[in-house]
């Protein structure tokens, strides 16, 4: 199944990316997905994370298809 | 109800006013409070000469949205307004613009107090400053 990842702000630089493909086998969870995407790096705190652009927690499970997103604390207004 | 994410300059009052005009029961408002945020050229001790703001293009307008249904369901309040600025902004321009109409102002200033403090500590926007040192990430929002 095919995830898309995206990446925001301080993240998205650090990363050097903004968004990727995953195709996996079976269902993982935002943290598994995590993993997947950064060489097993450990989740940085703090984070948010979002799944069909709704907040979640990383043991979310995502399905084919969602978009799942990481991104540092907020500073909008 | 409206939200709005603005790339260009905006002028709050202007907006403030052209929406009241268009509300459906003039008449029932007693009272609209609102918050205005504007860009200033200093932050944690540091001139900025200017900041950009990024966002994230359906989950920020979703969230925006889903705050200002909350607000309408917890308070009486009869309509609510928010514009938002990104992309690359400079000091003294307006950053945000909430409104909220009610009968009494009570419930007016509660939901706009919700609506700002909710959009700063949750709503998916950065701010990037450039300084004369070089840019940095906003790493919190200020205190209420």
């Amino acid at each position: 199944m095919t995830i898309t990842v995206k990446f925001f702000a301080r993240l998205r630089e650090e990363l050097g990316k903004s968004e990727v493909k995953l195709e996996t086998e079976k269902p993982l969870t935002v943290a598994q997905i995590w993993a997947l995407v950064c060489d097993d790096a450990p989740l940085p705190t703090p984070i948010l994370m979002a799944v069909n652009l709704e907040y979640v927690d990383q043991n979310y499970l995502v399905q084919e298809g969602d978009e799942v997103a990481f991104f540092p604390p907020v500073t909008g207004g | 109800m409206k939200v709005e994410i603005i790339s260009n300059e905006f002028k709050p009052w202007e907006e403030l006013q052209a929406y009241e005009t268009g509300l459906m029961d003039q008449h029932s408002i007693g009272a609209v409070a609102t918050f205005v945020g504007t860009m200033r050229d200093n932050n944690e001790g540091d001139t900025v000469e200017s900041l950009f703001l990024e966002y994230y293009p359906g989950m920020t307008e979703k969230y925006l949205y889903s705050i200002s249904e909350t607000a309408l369901q917890r308070w009486d309040i009869l309509d609510t307004l928010i514009i938002h600025r990104v992309g690359q902004i400079q000091p003294g321009d307006k950053i945000v613009l909430v409104a909220a109409w009610a009968k009494h102002r009570a419930p007016a200033f509660d939901a706009c107090r919700f609506l700002i403090d909710d959009l700063k500590s949750r709503a998916p926007f950065w701010k990037k400053e450039t300084l004369s040192e070089g840019v940095r990430w906003v790493s919190s929002s200020t205190l209420g």
